[in-house]
């Protein structure tokens, strides 16, 4: 096992701007991270060039000391023992369950009651051994999904690759999945690198998560510090629930705000350049001294209502009420605490 | 390095050999067809062409004939395309496969099918005693016999593009309308029909590009009464062979070839500004009833099925089955003379089987292994060089078979360089021209079901560790299969029949079947002419039987005959 690093990675295909720009990731041997952004952003690209479908532009890729790929050369996929899950599957349709799985092991001439038995714990880990005779068609999308996952363990990859695998799936499957996929990574202890436009996926499997915004890194850090810390109003709006208020703030406020620093700037005292401040709606509580809002929605959510309020200039803030409140109605709220973005 | 290069790890030699392959099948004949044009026109035989009065004569009958015939196409084509894609009439499937039918038989046997079944000398009509008197002329042999059954034998095309037109059409779109208040027939004036025109247009003109190169049918039906077109102008040329014959077809050549692009840039021309991008859900199936209008329209459409279809096959049989030319056929002179003659006897005809059969199976098998090569090549890469590949595999196809012939008669006159071996005149010219003709046919469902393929399949392959060898052999071909096996037999099927490339490349030992058809009939031995092409016609359908099985399994669009 060896650590998979990027090292100013870029990939322009022609278009008006790179589809990556110089990109640097380590991902420590053993880690999970996501690639976490919205469609576009270049994400898929750094998967495929990770996995030696695309040969970057710009920079280089390791795995360990091994270089796998730069601008002049590169280790084609069929020699890096890497594995992915696409988000079709690709699962081959004229192969059994057993032999899609097992094709991995058969290119590397591996036959016989090796083959059999390596298939058979592959399959035995995503609970498809009954299925091993029947062809990929006459399986379910969550069935499939795990065949593809299979087929991923039976090789012990040093890194493996999920491209949106739950995009497809609803979101009943998609917890279950998500509980395989951990269950896979504490087992196998390979590398991998998970690519997502949900961030609920993101923050509920990976150790680490890379935000992209168009073919930049735009901050990578463990789930916990990213939902506490974003950079940027890209990460603040990606990630997690919350509004993101423009306020003027004087030089020198730190980037965590409490209420006490926060007031003074609804009263209008405050004089300073605007900066975009992330408020959660939990740091959001109903206080009689606090601002005057009006409550422009309130969706049931069924443990809470989850309301949208206008500030006095207009801005919209975002709380959660446990008692039922109704548009139109005015409340005072007080901030507890909130997140200067950049 | 370009993205498909690194992106897809082909091994070198592959684009090189694909380039080779366009290049030679495709831009040799016809750059050379265009060189022997110039020349001629240098030497100044155009003017010699020019004062021939046949040249002119064999124009407005080229003319007419296709323009006619275009119009019986298009009125038969569109009828049966409406009624049988948007009507719930019962037996839709069943009338379209006998409808589209004519498409795949070959021209010479349609019209020698049509010439028995009409006339004072048509051993059916005789046995019906219902022949016209003898003395009487044969009403086919005439520039309106010739439009008929070019209508007959390209209605199928007009069919087809405008069915797939049809198929297309926004379902939800038609009912909105209907909800606005629209009766049936304001539906079909004001959505379906305005939506149809593009396939009606493209159809009617690839109807008209197809009478103008068409061969078998003015062999058989001008030939007789001296209406020459300009296929059959070449081919009386090539029989009268003189030192200017080769500028001069070269030139007859390039007048077909000129016709036909006319043809297709009127269509370019009167589809601009057509381009209704469908949106919505597609797949208008039995939107109109006919209830009680069902039970008129139904006999009448199988009643024209039967004069277009039926009963000239009859004729043929009827023809085959007289014990010798002229002799009336009746149940107790019913002789398989004739089917014994062709099979067993003639050594023209067995060998125009065992030549035919070779060249088809050749052609079809040794095409595939190049169009997997091929297709795999230009469905993994976008852009200008993909796109020009697939027009230059496209043209050789487009232009009428003739021209086709006379542009390898013109590249292999004269013996080979270093090789020094001439193949005019070899059993190998047909089997190359064949390659460049049926290049597209064998292309088309091959590269149709590699573009199917997710990419996605083959890149797994990669990552499980298969090189590129492996991939195509455990996962790419295997997952084409159908298609590629579809594309056997339909070539198979196509040059089997095919006549006019042949018709002017075979010597005396080289004859194919379509060839043979014809010189049999020409030289008075219609009974043999029609027990052979009844062979042909149960070979036909048997075939395309055969490929309506693989039908399901097939991407879209593979079986020229369904869409």
């Amino acid at each position: 096992m060896a650590k998979l690093i990027l090292n100013h990675v870029g990939k322009d295909f022609g278009g008006s701007r790179p589809a990556v720009s110089s990109l640097s990731i380590d991902v420590r041997a053993g880690g999970f991270l996501a690639l976490l952004g919205p469609s576009g952003c270049g994400k898929t690209t750094v998967l495929r060039m990770i996995a030696g479908f695309e040969q970057p532009s710009d920079g280089s890729i390791l795995l360990g000391d091994r270089l796998l790929a730069d601008a002049a050369s590169m280790v084609p996929p069929e020699r890096r023992n890497m594995a992915m899950v696409f988000q079709s599957y690709a699962l081959w349709p004229h192969m059994s369950v057993a032999e899609n799985v097992g094709y991995p092991l058969k290119v590397r001439g591996i036959s016989g009651e090796r083959w059999r038995k390596a298939v058979a714990d592959a399959l035995e880990a995503v609970r498809l051994h009954e299925h091993a005779e029947r062809q990929p068609a006459d399986l379910s999308g969550g069935q499939r999904q795990r065949v593809a996952l299979a087929r991923c363990l039976v090789t012990s990859p040093d890194v493996v690759l999920l491209d949106e695998p739950l995009a497809n799936l609803d979101r009943h499957l998609k917890q279950e999945m998500e509980e395989t996929f951990r269950d896979f990574h504490n087992r196998s202890g390979a590398t991998m690198i998970y690519v997502t436009h949900d961030q609920s996926e993101a923050m509920a499997l990976a150790t680490e998560v890379a935000v992209m915004s168009e073919g930049r890194l735009v901050q990578l850090a463990p789930p916990e510090e990213i939902y506490a810390r974003p950079e940027g109003r890209m990460a603040g709006a990606l990630i997690g629930q919350g509004a993101i208020l423009q306020l003027p703030l004087p030089e020198g406020t730190p980037r965590l705000l409490d209420w006490a620093a926060l007031r003074p700037l609804f009263q209008g005292h405050a004089a300073g350049a605007c900066a975009d401040i992330l408020v959660r709606p939990q740091h959001v509580v109903v206080d009689p001294e606090g601002i005057a809002c009006r409550v422009v929605s309130a969706l049931y959510e069924g443990e809470r209502y989850a309301l949208r309020l206008a500030l006095p200039d207009g801005q919209i803030l975002r709380a959660f009420s446990a008692a039922r409140v109704s548009p139109g109605e005015k409340l005072a709220v007080a901030i507890l605490s909130a997140w200067r973005l950049a | 390095m370009t993205r498909s290069a690194s992106g897809s790890s082909q091994p070198r030699w592959l684009l090189p050999f694909v380039i080779l392959a366009v290049a030679l099948l495709s831009v040799l004949p016809l750059s050379r067809l265009a060189v022997a044009g110039f020349v001629a026109l240098w030497r100044g035989d155009l003017g010699g062409l020019l004062a021939d009065p046949a040249l002119w004569s064999s124009l407005r009958y080229t003319l007419e004939t296709a323009l006619f015939g275009t119009a019986i196409s298009v009125l038969l084509g569109a009828a049966f395309a409406f009624l049988l894609t948007l009507t719930d009439l019962r037996g839709r499937s069943v009338l379209g496969f006998l409808f589209v039918l004519p498409m795949m038989i070959p021209p010479q046997v349609t019209a020698l099918a049509w010439v028995q079944m009409s006339g004072p000398s048509s051993p059916l009509l005789k046995a019906l005693h219902i022949a016209p008197p003898l003395g009487s002329p044969q009403p086919l042999y005439s520039v309106g016999g010739i439009a008929l059954l070019f209508g007959v034998q390209h209605a199928p095309l007009v069919y087809l593009a405008l069915r797939a037109g049809l198929m297309a059409l926004p379902r939800d779109g038609i009912e909105a309308a209907r909800l606005s208040g629209a009766s049936s027939l304001q539906v079909f004036r004001h959505i379906v029909l305005p939506l149809s025109m593009p396939g009606l247009i493209a159809g009617a003109a690839i109807a008209f590009v197809s009478c103008v190169g068409n061969f078998g049918i003015p062999a058989i039906l001008g030939i007789p009464a001296s209406i020459y077109t300009l296929p059959t102008l070449i081919f009386s040329k090539f029989s009268a062979f003189s030192s200017r014959t080769f500028g001069e077809v070269a030139l007859l050549s390039t007048a077909i070839a000129l016709i036909s692009v006319v043809g297709l840039a009127v269509q370019e021309r009167v589809l601009r500004g057509r381009d209704y991008r469908v949106i919505g859900l597609a797949g208008a199936v039995a939107t109109f009833r006919l209830g009680g209008l069902g039970l008129l329209v139904a006999p009448l459409l199988w009643l024209l099925l039967f004069f277009v279809l039926v009963a000239p096959f009859m004729a043929l049989l009827a023809g085959a089955l007289v014990p010798a030319y002229g002799v009336p056929l009746t149940f107790s002179t019913l002789s398989f003379h004739a089917f014994e003659e062709v099979l067993f006897r003639q050594s023209a005809t067995r060998t125009a089987f065992a030549n035919s059969l070779f060249l088809s199976a050749a052609t079809a098998f040794g095409l595939l292994l190049l169009t997997l090569l091929v297709g795999y090549q230009l469905a993994s890469r976008r852009g200008v060089l993909a796109r020009v590949l697939t027009a230059l595999v496209e043209i050789p196809y487009a232009l009428p078979g003739i021209v086709l012939a006379v542009a390898f008669i013109l590249v292999f006159a004269g013996p080979l360089p270093v090789l020094n071996v001439t193949l005019y005149g070899t059993i190998w010219i047909i089997l190359i021209a064949y390659f460049s003709s049926f290049f597209a046919v064998s292309l088309k469902p091959v590269v149709s079901a590699f573009r199917q393929l997710d990419p996605a399949l083959e890149e797994a392959a990669r990552l499980s560790g298969a090189g590129f060898y492996r991939r195509l052999a455990d996962i790419v071909v295997p997952l084409v299969a159908p298609a590629a096996g579809a594309s056997v037999i339909l070539v198979f099927l196509i040059a089997c029949n095919e006549l006019t490339v042949s018709a002017l490349l075979w010597t005396a030992g080289t004859q194919t079947l379509g060839v043979v058809i014809y010189n049999l009939d020409d030289s008075g031995g219609s009974d043999l002419a029609s027990a052979l092409s009844v062979l042909v016609v149960v070979m036909v359908v048997a075939m395309m039987l055969a490929l309506e099985f693989f039908g399901k399994r097939l991407p879209k669009g593979v079986l020229p005959w369904r869409s």
